[in-house]
């Protein structure tokens, strides 16, 4: 059994009866277990993921198959699972266990698809290197003493290890492209709304997005497909109907023919060190299939960082405000008194980075503050927003590095959160936006995987995907893998 | 020195939705505790709110009912502080784009005296939980039922000069919200709440006094004591010299006074922001016409139909139109009865009589409306005396039958045949010539004498008019043959 | 560079820093904020503040009791509950 394999090989593996899902699941069972120094599970599910791939197998028996029938996947421990522990990476949900499942995990539950477990992350989805995670850090297949990315490192790694074939993540500020460019998988953030975020722990609510990760565009696609849609219970829910990505499934991903025309964003590419080659040879392989390059301004990218974490973090310290201790979570022993009862647990209950976060969050909302932080991140959001509108109207896509560089070693960055931050300073941009984005490896640069993001207007995610195929038809950088148990 | 109080009202209005504002589940009063709330009135991991479309269209109907300007472009906000039945640490809330703006609200005082009261502006936003502090040693206990009911939240301008103001207010706005079905006014279970500004201020003085806020208030009676309370209280600091210091206060009904509540948010920065799990509400011109055109008759505009058409008198008129079960019942029963006045008697008299004493709501009065309109249609026509229609009543309230059958059944058909009365008349007058030579001498008192015995020969059926008529005709006429 | 009161915001949030950490975040937070006060040199007159990445209004949802709840499978795990009460240290008001 190839562990790197794609849903669609799965799939016809089970189909053809070459094995059942229940062989299926131990086999990536016994891998999770073989790798678990790369900590990029928090929990396995050993008991219910085999008993939904009985369940699979029947319904292969019956005849009752569809795409996703018996197909193992991963969940970002930040959707809630009833039965399954769901800890958002922290100390303050450690043991928690949802009464109901996150839309998202329904969806593709009802699909057929088997949860093997939760994946690693940053605690509430706050980092950029999964570091900051209770449970202890997640490692990079390619390079264990450097980190998978953040907060979805868990998903990512699982999947660049062969653990799991596709893995859901969540994507903020680059949560998703970024781990996704370091562990030389593919990872796609939708549009904002496309997704529905509820029983997904809010971080930043007019940011968060879920989306996967996969070897393929192929299985972004049929994953994409059946987690996306319309739900009543998340008023920022989109009802646009999209029957290509509804029907990619059945009609499969064609590679785009349509010859577009990519913009380079020269603000992204200025001080481009480590993968600037790689990235102008993926240009150039989307030249050579006939499409046109051309640079193009993004004149507002130096706003998105500040703006970015003034907003995240003025959310987050209010999304975050639930954690108290009172009627579920961690609470501190014995508290005095009210006061001490909250601040006890809370303390005790989130990592540094959470707290940075809540405390920034706080000081941008607070009296005095608002007009000059808040209020003006939102204007500076218009502006970076505006610049994508108008890029658009020249252009089809954008391409664009995902990363600075190449996955930083464990313990690099941790001292200094503004150096981590800029990290994510060409994902930031399309999270603002609300665009959706994805990245694709594209290459190595002393073995480490380099990625590439490919960036569309509102709702393009079409687009996107069949240019990515058109990218993978021609390359083979995503059939690359690292060794690993 | 003369002083003038300055009052404002904020009242907290629960709307009378079935299922709650931001969640599906429901808001009854009185469930087991925590037996309501559902995971996103707990706030947990990932839940989110969704507008509820009857609350929209309450809060609507209300700044229609004020004259208010409806802003189409309204927005939620959270406003955020930590306290335990506060489970998302916020409550949304809406803070600088309102549903409802500045309107009016008229009240009317015991002297006729009327005041318009300026409305700010209403809003809307989530109840929070509730707290027991009594039943458990050392620790609160915390049930979050009431979390996510939907609140109207009215506040009115300073506009209000005494406590009877106030609570004329308070009442105007009680009957109204009733009146529009957005809400069962039931206080004592909490539907509606009121917070009381209070300031003081030398007369004829234009700036403000330092105020204090008096929180949740919930019966008229105590808004009236409390704000009385806090007048003489700020009075007496000023005139020994002392500032008033704004606080927020609590009422203490048991010792009728105000106290300093302990700081209950740990602190006063609420940190509004628009909430981002909530998009802009917007509102059509069609949709707030259509509310418009779903409006009933308003409370003042009935009370002053009942004084102009139908000539009750204002406090007849004020009594039947506060409560619309009232208004409602007094119409149907006149419907029937076609007698306003008479109708207007049954109603406040036997009729409300009998619902206090047996712990009735209107909405469950066991007579009919149309039945207690036959009966006064049966005294108008003197098919009965007035004094035994309150038998057919206690008879309808039984539920012995119709007015007609009970009439019947009973036997308490009104003598009016003349003849019949004459004849009875004439031999009560034979068997005691004695009250009939006192009366003839001049002591008209004697006729109530003579009035008891017909009504006792005839059983109390005789028709009291007629009876007054003939004895009169007889006594006088045997009087004036003399001469 | 505004001075940053870390013991009022801690009081905001409800976070309690021992006197390292303390010293630690006020130094974060310093920096943090010299890097976000870039923003105030950005020319944003006439823009418009963006809330929501996607123009859409806020969708009313019909009146109705959706909900079922299970108490009992909620407050599993709570902190502490009696008599379907959730218990917290006495409050005074």
């Amino acid at each position: 059994m190839n562990e790197f394999a794609t849903i669609g090989e799965l799939a016809r593996g089970l189909r053809q009866g070459d094995y059942s899902s229940v062989e299926l699941i131990r086999h990536y069972l016994a891998r999770i277990e073989a790798n678990s120094t790369l900590n990029t599970f928090i929990t396995v599910a050993e008991d219910e993921a085999l008993n939904a791939a009985a369940s699979a197998d029947q319904a292969f028996e019956r005849g009752e198959a569809g795409p996703l029938t018996g197909i193992p996947l991963a969940h970002k421990d930040i959707f809630c699972t009833q039965g399954i522990a769901t800890t958002c990476g922290s100390r303050i949900l450690e043991n928690w266990i949802a009464p109901y499942d996150a839309t998202v995990v329904d969806r593709l539950a009802h699909a057929g698809a088997v949860l093997l477990g939760k994946t690693n992350m940053d605690e509430f989805a706050m980092g950029s290197s999964n570091e900051n995670s209770y449970f202890g850090a997640a490692l990079n297949p390619w390079d264990s003493s450097r980190v998978p990315g953040g907060s979805s490192g868990g998903s990512a790694a699982a999947v660049a290890a062969g653990l799991t074939p596709v893995a859901t993540g969540t994507d903020t500020g680059g949560s998703i492209r970024q781990p996704a460019a370091f562990c030389g998988v593919a990872g796609i953030k939708p549009t904002y709304g496309r997704v529905s975020r509820y029983g997904m722990a809010a971080f930043a609510s007019s940011l968060d997005q879920a989306g996967v990760f996969g070897h393929d565009a192929q299985d972004l696609a049929v994953v994409l497909s059946i987690m996306s849609g319309f739900d009543p219970r998340d008023s920022t829910s989109s009802d646009r109907a999209d029957s290509w990505l509804t029907g990619v499934s059945e009609s499969g991903l064609k590679p785009n023919d349509e010859g577009l025309t990519i913009g380079l964003p020269s603000e992204y590419f200025k001080d481009l060190n480590e993968g600037a080659t790689l990235l102008q040879a993926a240009a150039k392989e989307f030249e050579n299939a006939g499409c046109r390059l051309t640079q193009i301004s993004l004149p507002h990218t130096d706003a998105a960082i500040p703006a970015y974490y003034i907003i995240a973090g003025a959310e987050a310290s209010t999304n975050l405000a639930r954690y108290d201790g009172v009627h579920f979570g961690y609470r501190c022993e014995n508290p005095k008194s009210l006061e001490d009862l909250y601040q006890r647990s809370r303390s005790e209950g989130f990592g540094i980075e959470v707290k940075r976060r809540i405390l920034t969050g706080t000081y941008a909302l607070s009296v005095g503050y608002f007009d000059a932080y808040y209020l003006k991140a939102q204007k500076l959001r218009r502006l970076i927003q505006q610049d994508f509108l108008s890029a658009f109207e020249e252009v089809d896509l954008i391409l664009a590095p995902t990363t600075p560089g190449v996955a930083f070693h464990t313990g690099d960055l941790t001292d200094d959160p503004v150096a981590m931050y800029q990290q994510d300073i060409f994902t930031i941009p399309a999270s603002l936006a609300g665009l959706p984005a994805l990245s694709l490896p594209c290459g190595f640069t002393g073995g480490l995987p380099i990625g590439m993001q490919l960036i569309g207007p509102h709702f393009s995610e079409r687009r996107l995907l069949e240019t990515s195929a058109l990218y993978q038809q021609n390359t083979d950088w995503h059939q690359r893998h690292p060794e690993v148990a | 020195m003369q002083w003038e109080p300055v009052i404002g009202l904020e009242v907290h209005v629960q709307l009378a939705t079935k299922s709650k504002i931001f969640s599906g589940a429901s808001p009854a009063f009185g469930g087991a505790p925590n037996a309501q709330a559902c995971p996103v009135d707990l706030g947990l991991p990932g839940v989110l709110p969704v507008l509820n479309a009857e609350a929209v269209r309450m809060a609507v109907m209300f700044g229609l009912a004020i004259n208010a300007t409806i802003y189409p472009y309204s927005i939620f906000d959270r406003k955020n502080y930590f306290y335990p039945d506060l489970p998302k640490g916020y409550q949304i809330s809406q803070f600088d784009h309102p549903i409802v703006g500045p309107g009016t609200l008229t009240i009317q005082m015991e002297n006729g005296d009327t005041h318009i009261i300026r409305i700010t502006r209403a809003h809307l936003e989530e109840d929070a939980g509730k707290s027991l502090h009594t039943a458990y040693a050392g620790m609160t206990g915390i049930d979050l039922n009431r979390t996510g009911t939907p609140l109207l939240e009215v506040v009115s301008e300073p506009d209000l000069r005494s406590p009877a103001q106030a609570v004329a207010y308070f009442k105007q706005l009680h009957a109204l919200v009733r009146y529009l079905k957005i809400c069962d006014g039931n206080l004592a279970e909490g539907s509606m709440r009121c917070d009381a500004n209070v300031s003081v201020r030398p007369l004829g003085a234009t700036e403000l006094g330092e105020r204090s806020e008096i929180k949740n208030i919930n019966s008229f009676r105590f808004v009236e004591k409390a704000i009385q309370f806090e007048i003489e209280r700020q009075i007496d600091i000023l005139e020994s010299g002392g500032k008033v210091k704004r606080d927020t206060r609590l009422y203490d009904s048991e010792r009728n006074e105000t106290r300093s509540m302990r700081s209950k948010e740990l602190s006063d920065d609420y940190r509004y922001f628009p909430d981002p799990d909530l998009l802009p509400v917007r509102l059509t011109l069609e949709f707030i016409a259509a509310v418009k055109a779903s409006l009933p008759e308003l409370p003042q505009a009935r009370k002053a139909r009942f004084t102009t058409e139908l000539k009750l008198s204002d406090y007849d008129a004020a009594w039947l139109t506060n409560d619309p079960a009232v208004a409602d019942y007094f119409e149907a029963v006149l419907a029937t009865a076609h007698d306003a006045k008479l109708t207007a008697n049954w109603i406040m008299g036997d009729a409300s009589a009998a619902l206090h004493r047996d712990d009735l709501e209107w909405t469950d009065c066991p007579v009919p409306a149309t039945e207690l309109g036959q009966l006064i249609a049966r005294i108008n026509d003197n098919t009965i005396s007035s004094k035994l229609a309150k038998t057919v009543f206690e008879a309808l309230w039984t539920k012995e039958g119709t007015v007609d059958e009970i009439i019947d059944a009973r036997g308490l058909r009104q003598l009016s045949d003349s003849g019949a009365l004459r004849g009875i008349i004439e031999k009560i007058m034979m068997d005691n010539p004695d009250q009939v030579a006192q009366y003839r001498a001049g002591k008209d008192r004697v006729l109530g004498f003579f009035v008891g015995q017909v009504m006792k020969a005839t059983q109390g059926k005789a028709n009291p008019g007629q009876v007054n008529e003939l004895l009169l005709d007889s006594l006088k006429r045997e009087k004036g043959s003399e001469e | 560079m505004a001075d940053i009161d870390i013991k009022h915001l801690c009081r905001l949030a409800q976070l309690a820093l021992n006197e390292t950490e303390h010293q630690a975040v006020r130094a974060d937070l310093e920096r943090i904020i010299a890097m976000v006060d870039q923003m105030q040199a950005m020319d944003t007159e006439d823009v418009e503040p963006l809330a929501h990445p996607l123009e859409a209004d806020q969708r009313l949802r019909p009146d109705e009791i959706t909900e079922v709840v299970d108490r009992d499978r909620y407050q599993r795990g709570a902190p502490a509950t009696r008599d379907g009460l959730y218990l917290v240290p006495r409050v005074v008001e």
